[in-house]
């Protein structure tokens, strides 16, 4: 198996590790200080890549339209969180699980009436095209280089925010301990919404980012939804470090099965067996990683240090 | 002689820099009813839940019966007869008062794996429960929904529950705490009936139920007993009066 | 029985079993379709309200015994077994083992990672669904014939069909009546209550809420393969995971911890949904907020509102 292939799949693993810590962070963050189960964050995703299909075809400009659609889905998370998540924070799991459901629903649909139901296109801009080189005489997609480079500033950014900055010591204290900080006589519904609205823009982001690589489509939110709650489970709730850890070892292990376990199989097993034996297990992967990590650290690698 | 049901050995529990429970050595006798009194703070409740098994200690031993059980969970020592109650009331409260004390009789009353007959057609279950809210005084209110009971008979209830799981020890943390006077004197003759037939581990800050009920109390401050004696030996104590300086002994 | 609820078992159940020959009067075979559905989906919901409303365990995984039934009968006739003794006993089984491989695993969790993980199960197996192109991978494979109970009855009359959905739903309903409120029901209830009053009392709910789950997935299972020879098709759909979300609102909808529940909830949801899906073809844009609200506000379900339906 020739390096740069390898070296190739890899990178592609850490692109879609840093895609799916996007949105855990998110998700994580909103379970851990809101202690709300959110489904339909996979839609603020799809609403990021498709506000920035429209943003970009109305704009003509690649940048401008990036920026927008990413503005437009952090006001858009915020007016769901005020309109239809407030009520929820006080419900218990069951009536968020399902209240996000029927969330999800409605905007599946929405993307279907205003931009029907056949994926869209949104081609990358000129000079995000082509390839950079790496060593080995190997080359890579740029635009995917770009998105690695994106996912890893923002991890380090989130990471000196919460970790360096009153606000983020704000976060974390919420994290552990909810009704304290209350008490202190911080704004918590401002505190809340800002939050959502973070984890909404980070959502969007990554779907922002998804637009030329993946298929823009309705229900697309959900398809990365569920590996999200996989990174999660791994990596420990409430905590973005487990968000980070969890979605590298995800994002690599399910690109790297995806593309060599059915060629590995192949040199034990016939090549039909292979054929369709490796698909199934390749795509079961994650999920056996999932029940092997809890049965060993039900909690999760990293898992926050607050209680709920 | 009497026999030693509980002996506690060198108990300890901190929760980082503090230190809850601080080499606590205790002995229970069969039949008595022991108290436990201390100021607040002193580590009473992380030392019951020892006891019960809901928290595990960081050293020490607990022997119940002759048998260490610091390791067991809380079900299996509820097993072995040895039984709690909670400070917050913590019963069934979508349930009514019969419900709740056939449950705690079905506990030990052979296996649950059942799946056809209906528990409320049980009589081996229900006739048990109806005597036991007898004699903690509710058998008026036993079809009654267990939320909507006083707090002075939601307390009672609990002991009813307790009582029910046949124990050898019974762990009463604060039973009179929230109630008023004719209630908790309601409370008190319940305990005082109780006295002899079941060993009884009381953790309490009404001084009136500590020193009608009790045998012998042990005064725990800081994580540690400062003193075990009769009550009249404990108010003679001057330890335990600097330890409660002011407090009305 | 209260004569209330007497009253309102036997108006049901005389409903039910008047509906074909009315069908048949008024031309319009489509509602028997539409009840014989809905009765299968009740034997769904009403595994589900076992775990979920007596038992307290939210689980989004629910539609994978669907597919799990519903692939036993149509991977088994694929290969020429069309004997539904051994394809619904199959279908049962199967349900069964994977419901005890995955409750064993996810019942140590609780709370938000139970719902997440009982959801990552069941997706993975949709994708396992997908990923076998012998069965029709994707777009799943057509069931040719239905299944055979040795001539006793005929799956394809429509009639039949209808009947026996009847019973099998009316026996199932009774059993989880009867699982609820036997001891082992109580103690689910009690765990769901206050669990740690039950530790304090002496039980351990772990093994009571695996067998819960492994006895919900086995009658899910057959829901699953009943509804395979419903729609004479089976695909991956069939454990989609948003159809997990939809036998849970059954379940709500009709109200936790009752009886009747399922086969309410299952009813209106499907009448619902059927109405708005001739008004539109985006209906899932109306249903959406239709359940947002329902959950916000319509809390404890229709068994609470109609009279005679709510258990004692």
């Amino acid at each position: 198996m020739p390096l740069t292939l390898v070296l190739e799949q890899l990178l592609n693993g850490v692109q879609f590790g840093v895609m799916l810590f996007l949105m855990a962070a998110g998700l994580t963050l909103v379970f851990g200080i809101m202690n709300l189960v959110n489904l339909a964050h996979g839609s603020l995703y799809m609403m990021g890549a498709y506000l920035t299909v429209a943003a970009v075809q109305w704009s003509g400009n690649y940048l401008a339209g990036v920026a927008l659609g990413l503005f437009a889905t952090l006001l858009l998370g915020m007016l769901v969180e005020v309109v239809a998540l407030r009520t929820l924070y006080e419900r218990d799991h069951l009536d968020q699980v399902l209240a996000t459901f029927g969330l999800i629903l409605f905007f599946n649909e929405l993307a279907a009436i205003f931009w029907g139901r056949a994926a869209l296109d949104l081609p990358r801009p000129d000079w995000l095209q082509g390839h950079i080189e790496l060593f080995a005489a190997s080359r890579y997609p740029l635009y995917r280089a770009v998105v690695i480079g994106v996912g890893l500033a923002v991890a380090a950014a989130l990471w000196y925010v919460v970790t360096r900055t009153r606000l983020g010591m704000l976060v974390r204290a919420g994290a552990s301990n909810r009704s304290m900080i209350a008490a202190l006589g911080v704004n918590i519904r401002l505190l809340y919404t800002f939050v959502f609205g973070i984890g909404a823009a980070l959502a969007g982001l990554a779907g922002v980012m998804a637009g030329p690589i993946y298929a823009v489509q309705p229900g697309m939110g959900e398809l990365i939804l569920i590996q999200v709650f996989v990174v999660i489970v791994i990596g420990g709730i409430g905590s973005i470090r487990g968000a980070f850890a969890g979605a590298l070892i995800v994002g690599v292990v399910d690109t790297l099965g995806r593309a060599f376990l059915k060629p590995l199989l192949g040199t034990v097993l016939s090549p039909t067996a292979a054929e369709a034996a490796g698909p199934a297990l390749a795509s079961m992967l994650i999920y056996l990683l999932m029940a092997v990590v809890l049965a060993l650290r039900p909690e999760g690698l990293f898992p926050s240090r607050g209680g709920q | 002689m009497a026999e030693t049901v509980l002996e506690v050995r060198g108990l300890a529990k901190s929760f980082g820099a503090l230190r809850a429970t601080d080499g606590i050595d205790l002995d229970v006798r069969d039949g008595e009813t022991h108290a436990v009194i201390g100021p607040n703070g002193a580590g009473k409740t992380t030392f019951i839940k020892q006891l019960s098994g809901e928290l595990h200690p960081d050293a020490g031993q607990v022997r119940f019966a002759g048998e260490d059980i610091t390791a067991l969970p809380a079900h299996r020592r509820s097993r072995k007869g040895l039984a709690r109650s909670f400070q917050i009331t913590s019963i069934y409260r979508d349930f009514s008062a019969l419900d709740n004390v056939a449950l705690a009789v079905q506990a030990h009353a052979g296996h649950s794996f059942r799946f056809w007959r209906p528990a409320r057609d049980d009589g081996s279950l229900t006739e048990p429960a109806a005597q036991i809210l007898q004699r903690v005084g509710l058998h008026q209110r036993k079809n009654i929904l267990a939320a909507n009971l006083s707090h002075g008979e939601q307390r009672q209830l609990e002991i009813a529950m307790v009582l029910a799981t046949r124990p050898r020890l019974m762990l009463l943390d604060e039973p009179v705490a929230g109630m008023g006077s004719d209630e908790s004197q309601r409370m008190i003759g319940l305990l005082a009936g109780l006295k002899g037939e079941k060993t009884v581990v009381l953790v309490e800050h009404d001084m009136d139920a500590v020193f009608s009920l009790a045998d012998r109390i042990s005064v725990l401050v800081y994580g540690r007993i400062i003193a075990t004696g009769t009550p009249a030996e404990i108010r003679a104590n001057a330890e335990v009066r600097a330890a409660y300086l002011g407090e009305d002994l | 029985m209260t004569r209330a609820r007497i009253a309102f078992w036997t108006v049901l159940v005389t409903l039910l079993v008047l509906l074909p020959p009315a069908a048949a009067a008024l031309q319009q075979p489509f509602y028997l379709d539409l009840v014989r559905k809905a009765m299968i989906f009740a034997i769904a919901a009403a595994s589900l309200n076992l775990i979920l409303g007596y038992g307290g365990l939210v689980s989004f995984g629910h539609a994978a015994y669907l597919g799990i039934g519903g692939y036993a009968v149509g991977v088994l006739a694929f290969y020429g077994t069309t004997s539904g003794w051994l394809q619904w006993g199959v279908a049962i089984g199967a349900s069964a083992l994977v419901a005890l491989a995955i409750g064993a695993v996810s019942i140590r969790t609780s709370g938000i990672y139970f719902i997440m993980i009982t959801l990552a199960f069941t997706q993975m197996l949709y994708y396992l669904g997908i990923s076998i192109e012998e069965y029709g991978g994707d777009d799943g494979m057509r069931i040719k014939t239905r299944s055979d109970f040795s001539g006793l009855i005929d799956l394809g009359d429509p009639v039949a069909f209808y009947y026996l959905a009847l019973v099998l739903m009316l026996a199932c309903l009774f059993l989880v009546h009867r699982i609820a409120n036997s001891r082992f029901g109580m103690v689910l209830r009690a765990a769901k209550s206050n669990e740690p009053r039950s530790r304090g009392i002496g039980y351990s709910p772990y093994a009571y809420r695996l067998v819960a789950f492994v006895i919900a997935g086995a009658m899910c299972g057959l829901a699953g393969a009943m509804f395979a020879n419903h729609t004479a098709y089976i695909t991956p759909e069939f454990m989609h995971w948003t159809r997990s979300g939809e036998i849970m609102f059954m379940v709500i909808l009709g109200g936790i911890a009752s009886t009747a529940g399922p086969l309410l909830g299952a009813l209106v949801l499907l009448v619902v949904e059927t109405l708005l899906a001739g008004w539109t073809e985006h209906w899932q844009a109306i249903l959406g907020p239709l359940l947002v609200l329902s959950v916000l506000f319509f809390r404890r379900g229709l068994a609470g509102m109609i009279p005679g339906s709510r258990d004692g």
